[in-house]
Parts: C-alpha cells; structure tokens; sequence
C-alpha cells in the first residue's frame, strides 16, 4: 500500500469518526456554512436527559423552594438580630426583615427558612459586616429563600450555602464584600437571580460543586471573575450582564476538588462586557490567572453550549478554552480530565475583542497566520467541539471544530428540579438506623457496656416503649453501678418513639 | 427470680465454661457485629448511622450540617472482625515481637500514639505521625503521601518496613501457621476456606475487617447537626462558624460530615527543627506541582490526637490554628519553591477567635465505640497498647503456654 492511500483512508475515517470534520484549513476557504438564526434551525437536546427534566417553569422567576411549609411569619426590626429570630424559628417560618443596619452573621441550619428583606421606598435591610465580620448569611438547611438584602463590608463572603438543596438567592444587592458574593456549594437545585453584585476579590457569583443551578438576570461587576460554575453540572447562565471585570462568564473544573466533574453548561444570551479589570485575585488562587480581558473562560469544562451572548469590547479574547496545561496557577489532579471537550459555540454578537491580547494568543495567531484580533481562541485538545458560521468571528485554534448540527437551545428552558425531596423514612428504618447509631455504642444485647443490657431494659419496658421513649428524653440516674445516661432530646418525638419500638424488638 | 439474679446466674456460667474449656476454645470469636453495625441475611455486618438519612451531590459525601457521608467498606463477619481485633493487638505479627498496630494506633490516644513522629522495633522513629483510624472505613486513600488506595495495600507497609514491625510476609506466615490458637481462629474466620494454613490475604482482610469497625459519628457536633442546636455551647458555635466561614476555609478541605476531602492539599507546614523537607505526595503522583502535599486527615477525634501534622511539628490545636493563620507561605523555608493550596491564606483571625476554632474541634470527639482490648491473645503475648516495648526480644510462645 502506497502512503496516499494511507492518508486517503485516514482522512475518511476521521471524517466518519467527526461527524462532519473536514480537514483543517479546507473550512474556511470554502464558501462558508451559513446556518440561520436560533429559531430556525435544529435544536439543542441537552446532556441532561434524568426523567426529572420534564419540569420547566414558565416565566422568569423560579420556584425551587416550594411555597412556605408553614404560614408563620416573623418580623425583624432595626435594632433586632436576625440570628436570634432564625434561632427561634421553626423550620418553615418566613423571617422578614425591616430596613435598617445589622451588624451580624446570619447562619441557618435547619429546613425551609424563607429570609425576606421588606423594602420600603428605597430602603431596604442592610446587613454591614464594618470590615470585622466573616460571612453575612450562611446556611446548610434546605428549601431556604434569601431575598432583597443590601450585603456591604465582610471579610468572607455575601451569601453562601454549604450543601442545601432548593434554595433561592435573589433580589440582594452585594457589594464590596469578601471572596465570594454569592457562593452556593456542593447542594441541588438552586436559583440564583437579579442580583447585584460587585466589588468581590474572587467570583461575583460563584457556583461550586453543585448540581442543578440556574445564574439569570444578574448585574456583575469590578470582580475578579463575573460568574463562574465550577465543578458543576446541569447550569443555565443567561441574561445576566456582566463587565469590567477580569473575566466575564468562566465554567471551569477546578483540579484537587473532592468533585471531580463540569458538564452540561449553558452560556447563552449574556452581556459580557469590557471585562478588562486589571486582576486582583488573591495569590494562588485560581482565578488569579485569568488574563484581563477574558470575556468567557471554559476550563476543562465539557459539553458547554455558548450561544446567543452579546460580547463586546473584552481585550484579550471574547471566548477562551483551555485545558489544564494551558493554564495558569493550577495544580494537577490525576482524577479530572483536563480538556474542554464537546463546546458548542453557536450564533453569538462579538464586537471589538482581543485588541490587546496576552502573548500567547498574538504567538499563537503567527502559528495559523491569522491577521486582526481574536474573537475566539482554543487551545490545547478539545474533542468534538463545534461551533456554527464561524466566518463571523475571527478564530484562533479551532481547527479541529466541526460544525454543529443544532442553532439553538430553545427547547431547554432551565435545568432545574420540583424541590428535590429529603430522602424518604420508613417509620422502621428511622428506629433501627437511630438504635444502631446511637444506642448501640452503650448497650448490647446482654452485656454489660457503658449502659445496661437491652435484655434488662426489654424486661423492664416489656409493652411500653413510650416509658422508654419518655425516659431516654429526660434521663435520671437509676443504677449506683452504671453512669447517667444523656439525655437524647435531639431525637424527635417520632424518632424516640421509633427506637424504643425498635429496642424493644432487639432479639441479639 | 429477678432479671439481675439470672444474669449473674449466667456469666457465672460462662466464667466457668471459660476455664473449663481447653485453650483454644478459649479464643472464640464473636458472632454478633460490633455496635452500630446490624447483622444482614447473609451473616455479614452492616454500617448504621444517623447519616443514612441524607443524601450529598454526586453521592460525593461531602457538604454542610445534613450530609450523606462517603462510600464506605463494610460487609466482614462479625468473626472476622473480631479475629482482625484480636490480630490488631498482638506483637506477634512484628518480627521480634515488640510491635502491635496498636502501637503507634493506640485506642487510647485517638487511634495514634502522641509521638510526633512513630517508632518501630528497636525504637526506631519513622518519617511520619501515625494518622488516626477512626472511620477508615471512609477513606479511599492511604498515609500521608496517599500511595495506597485500600487499606490490604496500606498495611503492606507497617507490617514489613524494616523500621516499623519489621516483618516479612513469610515469617508472618510461618509465625501465625505456628499457633494452634490461631489456627482455630482462621478456621472460625474462613469457614469456606480451602486447606488449613493461614494466608496472607486473610490476615488484610481481617485487620481491614476490624480497622473498619471504628466509627465515630456519634459526637457533640453530629448532635448539632442532626439538628439539636443546644448541643454545642455558643462559644462551640462561634468556632463552627469560623470554621466554614470563607475567612478561615476549614471546612472546604476538613469537608462535614467525615471532616476530610480526601484530597492532596499543599500547605507548606513546617517540619520540625532540623529536619529536611518532606516532598510528600510530589513522589506517589511524580508531580512538582505537588511538592510537599499531603492527604488532607479527617479531624473526627482530633482532640486526641497531638501533636499535629505529617511530622509533628505542632504541641497543640491551637499552634495550628495559628500557623493557618500565619499568612500565605510564612513557614515555607527560603527558597523551596512550593505551589501551594489556594485555600491557604491570610485570614487575620483575632486569638479570640483561634480559641473558638480549638473549642469546635474538640467538640468532633466521639469514643464511644472504642473497641475492647483482648485480655490475652492467641500468642500468649501481652496484648500492646500502647508505647512499644523497645529493644526488649521476647522469644515468641504459643497459646500453649499462655496464662
């Protein structure tokens, strides 16, 4: 076999292999694809196909925390502590907060807290960290609601969630404060809309490790980084207007998070604008090495869908993917995959970027012999990317991107859940995983441990486990030879009810 | 007759079987799980805790107060647990006798033995602290450097490091095939075995079977976060809130509910004076990038546990603190050029609030499933718990001449 036919047999199978690749170069010197407008063409069917999906919500705002769980409702005052009233509450109480300053850390953890600020005029709750106080609003409950606050002066972040599922941040205006305006992480379906948000040494809105997210309608400005879904899947960010930050929109995986993924991201109908800030991240922290100038990152990100954005005026490229080795100020992780797989670029407005771009994008234009400044740059490997009429645009390395065979997104309007439902209880199952994990580590069957023996307490209780339920709520010493027993009040009624059920029933 | 009366009527009984027996009856092993672990159809042994309640994104085990906790191992009879505990225990397995796990894993110092760095037959120091082995069970990597991934690779290691127990897989073998006592014990272990003579395998997986046993999930904190707040005292609040804020950052590595990400963070802690820098995990991943890091450890029973880091540079909790507070890279000698964590910062924290962080850690102890020591052991041996005996050979026994 002569070494054309190799070739020749090579390039069909590439081609096969691609879909519609065609050989690099061959692209753009025939008469371009021109595919039309999103609405016309084929559409997008999304990488989240979970049955779950077939819930969309019309209109513009979200509902993923469900309507109240109760109708309690609990008024704050200036002068008042907003934590005392989430300490009082009972989950499912709506907390509304007067305008006024609270000087605070606000943490809640429990379930369905719905924090609303009440704004009067153009007044509205303040919460003022004077430059001394870690974190504004911090929860790990479910279902929880924060709303319409002004956010100023702490050192941590505005508002962030460490794993609740369902909850809502908006209407908050957030500014000069901390790392993080808006930090929602390693939780389930969540919302995060009509922010305003400026001012933050790291990410404006930042989404970590969390499943499910939607980022729309948000003002983000003079950060670091606007918007960036890091470590997530399942993310619509659109409609939000984010400039003169370092970098506008970034979907990135973080290597050395405990999560190792980034998929399924839609980007589309944005403003990202002159997001030219000169960086001032922290040393070492990964967006420290973003290049000014960036209007959207994506890092090692897969399945990213770009479509539909305004992007203007950002000086060193309007879209950048990278992968791993491409980029600054991070470390290796041998367990996440390092490349920008599967971007989708389709139909977006970019005006005036990359006029002043870092060198190793000028270096790299030489290499393709491209004249004028990028609107989009990619480097290192980036399998099965697509991108469509990409004679709009003056591109650099996107020499392997086929094009794309859908124009749009329209038929995903979020990828949000119903309010993801705690994990059901059997009644049974709630005693014995409460006996094996509590009482257990006192009592055996027979022995003698720390407490007496089931056996004696079985005899003693024989058809009342009530009395137990009773006294393991209240504990008062009976036995000269063995400790007081602590009292188990953090059980519930029916949690207490179930164990002794439970212990009563132990047959070993 | 009173349930008391009967009760006593029957561990006399048992005290009395007990002597009646001949020796090797007397090493029987358990046949119900260890606490919090429930019995399945199958006659293995299964983990229970309040966490089976919740669930955690991407079923990754990591996240705030009501968290599902990582994938864990379970699934050993309750046999083979208790034949891992009483082998956990004995000296037997170092190669002059002087050495048990418990040594340097000592139940009573938090599962390490209060040295800064450990040591091994003859006393020998080794490079590193003995990391605690409450909820190993959690983990999917091993020592500090993370080389291994399953706790049969990690305990390669100690039993046959020329400095710590200072074995060899044939001596072991020859040592245990040695003692009737054990014998009967692998058999009540392995009763679908094939042939007589102990294996290498069933010695891991025994030791696996027991090391997995300890569990501590049922602390202060735990209580918090299943949702009585009156658990912890406001001052133990403040250090919780310190603790996840995103000023000090623990939380994003010391993740709830396990309190470790089980990742490799480099954090440039110094080693002690005198000592060279230890590369860590640069060479388990032959990565420059990470130059100096290790596995971030669980702080469940830390309290416990001092001194702190890889090599014991720090006396106490609060040194620690302080040295995270210290400023980005403060400790890393001129010079070493360390990439280090982006978490790692400079979070000007008042003492007042390192003293709240140091009141939160202590409020992760839970000991209340702390196994039993065997009263005596298969080899005759006294069971060690504790500091090893250095320097002192004992010519090895067997059960025969036990008690």
């Amino acid at each position: 076999m002569n070494i054309g036919k190799i070739l020749a047999v090579v390039l069909v199978l590439a081609a096969f292999a691609g879909g519609m690749i065609i050989g690099k170069g061959s692209q753009e010197d025939a008469a371009p694809v021109v595919v039309e407008s999103a609405g016309s063409g084929a559409t997008y069917s999304g990488g989240f196909t979970a049955k779950d999906n077939e819930f969309t919500l019309s209109g513009n705002s979200k509902s993923v925390a469900g309507p109240p769980m109760t109708d309690v409702v609990v008024v704050v005052k200036d002068g008042e502590s907003i934590q005392q009233a989430v300490q009082n509450a009972e989950p499912g109480t709506t907390i509304q907060v007067m305008p006024g300053t609270y000087k605070e850390t606000v943490f809640i953890d429990k379930d369905g807290i719905r924090l609303i600020g009440v704004i009067k005029g153009s007044e509205r709750p303040v919460l003022d960290g004077e430059g001394e106080l870690n974190d504004a609003i911090l929860f790990s409950g479910n279902n929880i609601v924060v709303e319409n606050f002004k956010i100023t002066r702490y050192k941590g972040n505005g508002i962030m969630s460490q794993a609740g599922n369902n909850w809502e941040i908006r209407n908050n205006y957030i500014v000069d404060t901390g790392v993080y305006g808006i930090f929602p992480q390693l939780g389930q379906n969540g919302v995060v809309e009509h922010n305003v948000v400026s001012g933050i040494e790291d990410a404006a809105i930042y989404v970590g490790m969390s499943d499910n997210v939607h980022v729309a309608y948000n003002d983000v400005y003079d950060s670091v980084a606007g918007i960036e879904i890091e470590n997530s899947r399942h993310a619509v960010v659109e409609s939000n207007r984010t400039y003169n930050n370092t970098g506008g929109i970034l979907a990135f995986i973080t290597p050395g998070l405990p999560i190792k993924t980034t998929y399924d991201v839609i980007i589309r109908n944005n403003f990202v604008l002159s997001n030219n800030h000169v960086n001032f991240g922290a040393p070492g922290s990964t967006v420290a090495g973003i290049p000014a100038g960036t209007g959207i990152l994506v890092m090692a990100a897969d399945d990213v869908v770009i479509e539909g954005n305004i992007i203007k005026d950002n000086k060193n490229a309007g879209i950048l993917v990278t992968d791993h080795s491409h980029a600054a100020n991070v470390t290796i992780d041998p367990e996440s995959e390092p490349n920008s797989d599967r971007v989708k670029i389709l139909n977006n407005t970019m005006i005036n970027n990359g006029y002043d771009a870092i060198n190793e994008i000028k270096a790299l234009m030489l290499t393709e012999l491209k004249t004028g400044n990028p609107d989009i740059v990619s480097v290192g490997p980036s399998t099965d990317s697509c991108i469509i009429n990409r004679q709009q645009y003056i591109t650099v390395g996107l020499g392997g991107y086929g094009d794309c065979d859908f124009s749009n997104t329209a038929t995903i309007g979020n990828y949000l859940l119903p309010p993801v439902p705690p994990r059901e209880i059997k009644p049974g199952d709630k005693g014995k995983i409460a006996y094996l994990g509590i009482c257990a580590g006192c009592h055996t069957y027979t022995g003698r441990m720390i407490g007496p023996p089931v056996q004696i307490i079985q005899a003693l209780y024989m058809d009342n486990p009530q009395g137990i339920a009773d006294y393991i709520a209240n504990p008062i010493k009976k036995r000269d030879d063995y400790p007081e027993m602590p009292p188990q009040d953090y059980l519930d009624e029916e949690t207490r009810l179930a164990v002794a059920e439970f212990m009563l029933g132990v047959k070993k | 007759m009173t349930v008391r009366a009967l009760t006593l009527a029957a561990s006399l009984l048992w005290v009395w079987a007990g002597v009646a027996t001949a020796e090797n009856e007397a090493f029987k092993l358990r046949d119900y799980c260890p606490p919090s672990f429930e019995e399945s159809a199958a006659g293995t042994c299964e983990l229970r805790t309040l966490y089976d309640f919740y669930d955690s994104v991407q079923g990754a085990g990591l996240g705030g107060t009501q968290t599902a906790l990582p994938a864990h191992r379970d699934g050993f009879t309750p046999q083979q647990i208790d034949l891992g505990r009483y082998l956990f225990f004995d000296p037997v397995l170092s190669a002059d006798g002087t050495v048990s796990c418990a040594s340097c894993h000592n139940p009573d110092q938090g599962f390490s033995d209060s040295l800064p760095r450990s040591r091994g037959i003859g006393g020998q120091e080794v490079a590193r602290a003995a990391p605690t082995l409450w909820n190993t069970a959690f983990l999917n990597k091993f020592f500090w450097d993370a080389h291994a991934t399953t706790l049969e690779e990690q305990m390669v290691g100690p039993l046959f490091a020329p400095d710590e127990m200072g074995n060899s897989p044939e001596a072991l073998l020859a040592t245990l095939n040695n003692i009737p006592a054990y014998q009967a014990l692998f058999q009540q272990a392995f009763p679908q075995r094939q042939g007589e003579r102990i294996q290498l395998d069933e010695v891991y997986l025994s030791l696996a079977a027991f090391q997995t046993s300890l569990i501590s999930l049922n602390s202060r904190y735990d209580r918090y976060a299943h949702g009585y707040h009156a658990a912890l005292s406001e001052p133990e609040v403040e250090g919780l809130n310190i603790f996840r804020s995103f000023v000090a950052r623990c939380a994003e590595c010391h993740t709830p509910p396990l309190f470790t990400n089980q990742q490799v963070a480099v954090i440039g802690a110094p080693e002690p004076e005198g000592r060279p820098v230890d590369v860590g995990a640069q060479l388990t991943y032959d990565a420059p990038e990470l130059k100096a890091g290790f596995k971030v450890p669980t702080l469940r029973n830390i309290a416990q546990t001092a001194p702190y880091m890889h090599s014991g540079r720090f006396a106490n909790l609060h040194e620690v603190a302080e040295f995270y507070n210290g400023g980005r890279g403060h400790a890393v000698p001129k010079g070493l050029d360390l990439q280090l964590h982006w978490h790692i910062s400079s979070p000007n924290l008042t003492d007042y609030e390192l003293d709240r962080l140091v009141d939160f850690l202590g409020t992760l102890t839970d000991e209340s499933l702390k196994p039993e020591v065997p009263k005596q052991l298969p080899s005759g041996l006294a069971p060690i718990d504790g500091e090893p005996q250095a320097g002192i050979v004992t010519t090895q026994k067997t059960s025969g001449d036990a008690s």
